[in-house]
C-alpha cells in the first residue's frame, strides 16, 4: 500500500488526479470546503494505492505527495 | 520511498492559476528540471506578461520580470553578463509568438545559449480571452465572437515549425501536458532543453500545449480532451530540430 | 597634466563608458550617433566586453534591462527615434529600479524628422519618457570633454541611485571633435545585494520587478522613489554660471545652444549689455534655485532652445513670473546664429521693443 499526503489548502478541485487514478482512489470531498473555497481531493480508498503517481502528474498545483 | 513530492526549485507560494489551468504543470517539470541538474543556485528565470506574471514567485531560483514579449532580449542581456549562469524565460503565446516575435525570432537567429519554455493555450488568458497569435480557425474567443475568421485575421502562427527554418537553434520540440504519457515526454523535453545550455548547445524551446478551462469555457477535463481533438492536429507534437542529434547521426 | 586626445563626442562617450567599467553595450543603428556602437564593436571584444547589435531599440533597452539586473554596468545609446522605441524600457527600468546608462544624440523631430542636431526631446528627457510615475538622470553636456566626464559621473549616478543616467546631447555633439583627458579614478561600483546573479543556494531568491498588484504596495513604492528623487533634486543639481555676477540679462540654455548663447554674451557685453548665462549640466534635476535667484536681481531672462520652446517651461516655472521671459529657439535641425541670440539680448535689455 502506497501513502498519498495533500496539501489540502492549496487545492482547487480540479478533479484532474480523480480521474487518471486507474484504481479510483480519490475524489472531491463534496461536505467539505477548503481555505479557497474549493471542495479538495481526498483519498476514499488509499489501501488500494499503487503509489503510480498518477494523481501528482497531473496535480497542476503539486499538493500531492507519494510514498511507497 | 517517496515517489513524488514537490521539487526543490518550486516554492512553496500558491499558485494564482485558475483550477485545473496545466500551467501548474509546466511549472513543476521545469522545476524538477532544475533540480535533477542541480542549478537551481546558478539559474535565473524571466517571467513574461500574461497568465505567467507572477511566475517569478512560483521559483525558489533568481528571477526577473520582463517586459510583454521582451523576455528573450532580457535573457540575452542576463547570458552575456553571467555565461555560467542558466537562463530560462517562461513565456504564453501573446508574448512569444505576437508581441515579442521579434525577440523570439532574433534570439533563436542568434543561438543565444537560452531556454524557452513556450506555453500555448491558443488564448489570452489573463486579460480574459482574447485571440492569440496561436487561436485555430473557427475558435470563439472574446475577439472572435464569431470564430477566428482567417480571411479577415489570418492564420496561427506555428512557432517550432517557423523556428525550424532558421539556422540558428540547437534544439526545438513541441509537447504536450494534457495526459501522463505526454506529460512524462514533456518533461524529457524540458530537461533537455536545459541540458543543453549546461553543455552550451545553444538556443533550446519547447512548446507545451497547455489547456485554459477558463477562457475555453470548458471542464478541465473537456479542455484536457479539446487539446488531443483539436489542438494537437494543428500544432503536430514532436523535435522539429535538434542539431547535435543530426550530426551525431 | 594628463595627455589629451582628439576625438568625436560619440567616441569620448564609448571609451568613458568602458573607463567607467561598461562591458556589455546594446545598439541599433540610428544617425547621428552610430560613432558609439561602431566604437563599440571595434573595442568591448578585445577586452572582455560585450557588443551586440539588437534587432530593435526595444531588444537593446531590453538587454540592457537584463544586464542591469545582473547589477553589472551597462549602456544603449540612440538618437530621438529610437528612444521612443525604448521608451517602454526606460519605464520598466525606473519601476524595477535598475541602474543604466542611456544616451540620446538627439535629431530633429516630431517623426522620422532630421538627421541635424536639435534639442526638442527634452520634454520626454525630463518628463514623459513613458508611462507611470518617474525620472531619470538627465545629463546634458556641451562640449567633447563634458561627453565623457558625464558618461563616468552618469555611472555613478546611476549606481549610487538606482536610476537611469541619459546623456542628453545632440548631432553636434556626437559629431564635432575637440581635445578630451580621459584620466579618470574610477571608485568601484556600490554591491549590489539585489542583483539576480543566481542564489547559489545561500540566500532567498532575488526578484526584479516592477509589477505590485495591491495598489498600496505600488503607492509606497512610487512614494519611496520619489522621496530618492526630492534627494537628488536637493543634492544632485548641477549647473555653470558665467558672467553672471553682474548680468541683467540671464540666458538659459544647454549643451551646443549654451555654447552660441556664450559667443553672442561676448558680443553683447561689447555692446555694453550686460548679459550673463545659467547652463543646466543636469537636466532632471533641474537648476531651479539659481535660476530662481537670477530672476530676482536681472531684468530679462531669455530660454535658448534648439526646440520650439520646451525647457522654457522649466525655466518660467522657477522664475515665478517675475520677470518676463522670452524665447530665442530654432528647430528642425537649425542652430541659433550668435547674431540671433545677440538680437534677443538687445531686445530683451530694451524692455522686449524690437
Amino acid at each position: 500500500m502506497a501513502k498519498l499526503t495533500f496539501k489540502t489548502d492549496k487545492c482547487k478541485g480540479c478533479g484532474l488526479c480523480v480521474d487518471v487514478c486507474p484504481k479510483k482512489v480519490l475524489a472531491l470531498a463534496t461536505e467539505k470546503i477548503n481555505i479557497k473555497g474549493h471542495h479538495p481531493v481526498e483519498a476514499v480508498n488509499e489501501s488500494e494505492c499503487i503509489g503510480c503517481a498518477f494523481c501528482a502528474t497531473m496535480c497542476p498545483d503539486c499538493i500531492i505527495k507519494v510514498e511507497r | 520511498m517517496v515517489v513524488f513530492d514537490k521539487p526543490h526549485a518550486l516554492s512553496d507560494m500558491p499558485m494564482h492559476y485558475c483550477p485545473g489551468c496545466t500551467h501548474g504543470i509546466i511549472h513543476r517539470l521545469v522545476a524538477e528540471a532544475i533540480d535533477e541538474l542541480g542549478i537551481e543556485g546558478r539559474t535565473i528565470g524571466i517571467a513574461p506578461v500574461g497568465c505567467s506574471v507572477m511566475a517569478y514567485d512560483y521559483f525558489n531560483c533568481d528571477m526577473i520580470e520582463a517586459a510583454h514579449g521582451r523576455a528573450p532580449a532580457v535573457a540575452t542581456g542576463v547570458k552575456r553578463a553571467l555565461p555560467d549562469s542558466i537562463v530560462f524565460t517562461y513565456q504564453g503565446d501573446g508574448d512569444l509568438a505576437s508581441i515579442g516575435t521579434a525577440e523570439t525570432v532574433h534570439s533563436a537567429a542568434r543561438n543565444e545559449n537560452i531556454t524557452i519554455i513556450f506555453v500555448n493555450n491558443a488564448i489570452y488568458g489573463m486579460t480574459g480571452g482574447q485571440m492569440a497569435p496561436t487561436t485555430l480557425p473557427g475558435q470563439v474567443t472574446q475577439t472572435s465572437p464569431y470564430g477566428r475568421d482567417t480571411n479577415h485575421c489570418g492564420f496561427p502562427v506555428r512557432v517550432c515549425e517557423m523556428l525550424s527554418t532558421l539556422d540558428g537553434p540547437e534544439y526545438l520540440e513541441r509537447v504536450a501536458v494534457n495526459n501522463v504519457k505526454n506529460i512524462k515526454n514533456a518533461k524529457k523535453a524540458i530537461k533537455k532543453a536545459f541540458q543543453n545550455q549546461v553543455e552550451g548547445k545553444g538556443f533550446s524551446l519547447v512548446e507545451v500545449i497547455s489547456s485554459c478551462p477558463t477562457n475555453w469555457g470548458m471542464t478541465p477535463q473537456k479542455a484536457l480532451k479539446w487539446i488531443d481533438d483539436n489542438m494537437i492536429p494543428y500544432y503536430p507534437l514532436g523535435v522539429y530540430k535538434d542539431r547535435s542529434a543530426k550530426e551525431a547521426e | 597634466m594628463a595627455d589629451k586626445v582628439l576625438m568625436k563626442g560619440n567616441e569620448a562617450i564609448a571609451e568613458a563608458a568602458i573607463i567607467a567599467g561598461c562591458r556589455h553595450y546594446f545598439g541599433y543603428p540610428i544617425t547621428p550617433q552610430t560613432e558609439v556602437a561602431a566604437y563599440m564593436a571595434k573595442r568591448m571584444p578585445k577586452i572582455g566586453g560585450c557588443f551586440l547589435q539588437a534587432e530593435s531599440e526595444i531588444a537593446a533597452i531590453n538587454m540592457v534591462y537584463g544586464v542591469a539586473s545582473t547589477g553589472h554596468r551597462v549602456m544603449t545609446s540612440s538618437s530621438s527615434p529610437g528612444i521612443s522605441l525604448k521608451g517602454e524600457g526606460l519605464s520598466y527600468l525606473a519601476g524595477a529600479d535598475l541602474p543604466a546608462l542611456v544616451v540620446n544624440v538627439q535629431r530633429g523631430g516630431p517623426g522620422l524628422g532630421g538627421i541635424q542636431p536639435s534639442q526638442s526631446d527634452y520634454f520626454q528627457a525630463t518628463k514623459g519618457a513613458a508611462h507611470g510615475d518617474f525620472h531619470m538622470l538627465v545629463l546634458a553636456p556641451s562640449s567633447v570633454q563634458e561627453m565623457a566626464d558625464l558618461t563616468v559621473k552618469g555611472f555613478e549616478l546611476a549606481d549610487k541611485y538606482r536610476m537611469t543616467s541619459m546623456i542628453l546631447a545632440d548631432g553636434t555633439m556626437g559629431q564635432m571633435m575637440e581635445p578630451v583627458s580621459l584620466d579618470y579614478k574610477i571608485a568601484p561600483p556600490p554591491e549590489k545585494p539585489w542583483a539576480t546573479t543566481g542564489t547559489k543556494l545561500e540566500r532567498e531568491h532575488n526578484i526584479v520587478n516592477s509589477l505590485f498588484l495591491v495598489p498600496e504596495k505600488l503607492e509606497e513604492e512610487n512614494f519611496k522613489r520619489y522621496e530618492k528623487y526630492k534627494y537628488i533634486e536637493d543634492n544632485e543639481t548641477m549647473y555653470e554660471e558665467y558672467m553672471m555676477d553682474d548680468a541683467e540679462i540671464c540666458l538659459v540654455a544647454f549643451g551646443i545652444a549654451a555654447r552660441v548663447a556664450k559667443n553672442a554674451i561676448s558680443e553683447a557685453r561689447k555692446a555694453g549689455i550686460k548679459a550673463g548665462l545659467i547652463r543646466p549640466i543636469t537636466l532632471w534635476p533641474f537648476p531651479k534655485a539659481v535660476i530662481k535667484a537670477a530672476s530676482q536681481k536681472v531684468k530679462a531672462i531669455i530660454s535658448v532652445e534648439l526646440s520650439m520652446g520646451q525647457m522654457i517651461e522649466d525655466v518660467c516655472l522657477a522664475s515665478e513670473g517675475r520677470v518676463p521671459v522670452t524665447l530665442c529657439n530654432r528647430a528642425g535641425g537649425m542652430i541659433p546664429s550668435p547674431k540671433q541670440v545677440l538680437q534677443a539680448i538687445i531686445d530683451a535689455n530694451n524692455g522686449g521693443v524690437k
